[in-house]
């Protein structure tokens, strides 16, 4: 097996693995730049891969065909915000402890989504879906050498729109008037006050938009990776998406390049047994990767990681 | 007004729980459940017989632990939510020192539980040490240990310890808390000598806290870091301690489910939820001993009855999860709970 098979076998695995990360990490950039910790992207991204599993099957029923998966990003990305909204009432307005209410959401998430598949369905999973986002070559862009084959071949157009959403979140938030006031909220919400920016709005504004990501990035999932949603559908990649944002320290782009990276180690421990030489690594230090990283990470020793200052902190006008 | 926040610590709980149970119930009618019959199905399923008690009692001793992991954690102001993790640890310590030693029983519990602390105290002492040194925030360091330890206590059973069935061998006798007398006595439930070492372990926690210079230590920390700091206490030492005595306890937790429930430990595809639980665990019971307990008996209760909801009235036991999710959003925004009570009040008065 050459060099280049190796490439060929890993990256799009990598890109596919990394997609429904990328969309969860952004929505965690929305929420925690705005000062508000989402320790619920894992039960956001649940629900939303549990409504992407139930909008596809029942388009499919409406003759919906092909157009099924991405009505369901659009349902998913709506019920997310509206699921983080609880998230947003008992953090900002109630100004409950953020962590607590991101468990209480895991909670809800994962009892609620399971409680209606089997109240629905009558069985633990949801049916599997028939319209799945398919592999395509990019046109044009395929025929480039060596990088077409490798990052334009056989790939999913999700993947495409998470790299692209991930530049305009990057362009909102720092070249946008309203991306200014978000990071500004999160950073020091006394002073953006004065300023006359409206704390609470841009805080609900930041959760909202992280239940959307998170929502699509479950919706994702299930379209092209799972194909329906069981108890084990969503275990953990809401976490390493909060892993990828931290890792890419709380920047759009960081947090793509992270959540790439962190495909990559998936992909490597799913298809590393085929590759010479990675075959003796043990598994288990490519499924820990991601997780140990972090922690240097954070601990400075891949880089500084510095969080908004404001994060966790609910705001209270008039208070020193 | 000591008076009147007493009356809140019972009061916030309480209607926490009423609220919960209530949008439940709301949720059961909207989804074409009938939420009276299944309530009562829920406590004819906890107190309905002495099987059930047994059920509910054994749910409660890794739920006392993994809650007080918690609560010990919060009184020094950090947040463990690797809880999780820790437990694991200690279920895979407990187990190699179940199968692996040789000694009467007399000592081989004890051992085996005090490895199954020493592990879990390890594993907590980590993002201490990061929070101490490198002012790392616990709660992201916790959530990525408890993932570091799922995957490697699987790769340690599938290394070492694998017994047909994705599982390890079943423990020594001799390191088992299962006791045919009680079992026999709850009509053959799975209750153990567990809830023993977890009652143990609450009075252990309020007797450190309480009535130690260490535990006052370690509460002024929680209080105020600063003011600790100038007033001569090393807060470093205090938060490595505390992350390793509450990973002490999720430890021992993990041992419950080891040398109690199923005298072994298998290959987990996924958390076990006993620490989470336990976060839920502690906010109820205000983060006290007793209150842990109280708590825990609440959720281990809910959990076993569910069982019989679900088999008579037909509703999916996932329901509970959601209740006690509702429980956990109410006793965190008990800025609501206050807000409501003043409005009753008034009310009242007017």
């Amino acid at each position: 097996m050459s060099f280049m098979d190796i490439l060929a076998l890993i990256i799009p695995a990598a890109i596919v693995s990394a997609a429904p990360l990328i969309f969860t990490a952004l929505g965690g950039v929305f929420s925690e730049r705005s000062g508000v910790v989402n320790i619920g992207l894992e039960g956001l991204m649940l629900f939303g891969a549990f409504t992407g599993a139930v909008t596809i099957y029942y388009g499919e029923q409406f003759g919906l065909n092909g157009a099924a998966p991405w009505v369901s990003f659009v349902v998913a990305m709506i019920v997310g915000a509206l699921f983080a909204s609880i998230h947003a009432v008992a953090s900002i307005s109630l100004k409950a402890d953020q962590v607590v209410s991101g468990v209480a959401i895991n909670f809800l998430a994962a009892g609620l989504a399971i409680f209606l598949t089997k109240k629905i369905f009558n069985a633990g999973q949801t049916p599997v879906i028939s319209e799945r986002i398919s592999k395509s070559n990019i046109p044009y862009l395929s025929d480039i050498p060596v990088i077409g084959k490798l990052f334009f071949t056989n790939a999913y157009l999700t993947s495409y729109l998470a790299v692209f959403v991930a530049l305009i979140v990057w362009y909102v938030l720092y070249k946008t008037p309203f991306g200014l006031r978000l990071r500004s909220v999160g950073e020091h919400p006394m002073a953006a006050d004065t300023m006359g920016i409206n704390v609470k709005k841009m805080r609900y504004i930041g959760v909202l938009l992280s239940g959307a990501l998170a929502g699509l990035g479950g919706a994702v999932y299930v379209a092209s990776i799972s194909g329906n949603f069981t108890h084990s559908t969503i275990t953990g990649q809401g976490f390493m998406a909060l892993a990828a944002m931290i890792f890419g320290k709380w920047h759009p782009l960081g947090a793509l390049g992270a959540a790439l990276f962190f495909g990559l180690a998936q992909a490597i421990s799913i298809s590393g047994a085929q590759i010479p030489g990675l075959q003796d690594i043990p598994k288990v230090f490519l499924l820990i990767a991601p997780y140990v990283l972090t922690i240097l990470a954070l601990a400075g020793l891949v880089g500084r990681a510095d969080a908004p200052k404001a994060l966790g902190t609910p705001y209270e006008k008039g208070k020193r | 007004m000591p008076n009147k926040s007493n009356k809140m610590k019972f009061l916030v709980p309480l209607i926490s729980v009423f609220l919960g149970l209530l949008i439940g119930g709301i949720i059961m009618l909207i989804s074409g459940y009938q939420p009276v019959e299944a309530y009562v199905a829920l406590f004819q399923g906890i107190f309905g017989g002495s099987y059930y008690f047994g059920e509910t009692i054994r749910q409660m001793s890794p739920l006392i632990l993994s809650g007080l992991a918690v609560a010990f954690a919060f009184r020094t102001g950090l947040f463990n939510i690797g809880v999780e993790g820790q437990l694991l640890v200690g279920w895979l310590a407990a187990v190699y020192v179940g199968i692996f030693v040789d000694a009467p029983a007399i000592i081989h519990i004890p051992l085996a539980v005090l490895a199954a602390g020493v592990a879990g105290a390890l594993w907590g002492s980590v993002p201490g040490i990061l929070k101490a040194r490198f002012k790392v925030h616990e709660v992201i360091t916790t959530i990525m240990m408890n993932y570091i330890a799922l995957y490697t206590t699987n790769e340690i059973i599938r290394n070492y310890m694998l017994a047909p069935g994705e599982r390890t061998e079943n423990i020594k006798e001799s390191a088992s808390l299962a006791s045919p007398f009680l079992q026999s006595i709850t009509e053959y439930s799975t209750l153990h000598f567990g809830i023993i070492v977890a009652l143990i372990a609450a009075v252990i926690m309020w007797f450190l806290l309480w009535r130690t210079t260490l535990g006052y230590e370690l509460r002024a920390v929680g209080f105020n870091q600063h003011a600790s700091q100038y007033a001569g206490i090393n807060v470093s030492k205090n938060i490595v301690l505390s992350m390793a005595i509450s990973g002490a306890f999720a430890g021992i937790a993990g041992s419950m489910e080891g040398l109690g429930t199923y005298q072994y430990m298998t290959i987990n595809a996924g958390f076990t939820g006993v620490g989470f639980d336990g976060i839920a665990v502690a906010l109820l019971g205000a983060n006290s001993a007793i209150g842990v307990i109280l708590g825990a008996a609440l959720f281990g209760g809910l959990k076993i009855g569910a069982l019989n909801m679900q088999s008579i009235a037909g509703v999916p036991t996932e329901l509970i999860g959601v209740v006690i999710a509702l429980i956990i959003f109410f006793v965190a925004c008990s800025y609501l709970v206050h807000w409501l009570m003043n409005r009753v009040n008034r009310g009242g008065k007017i």
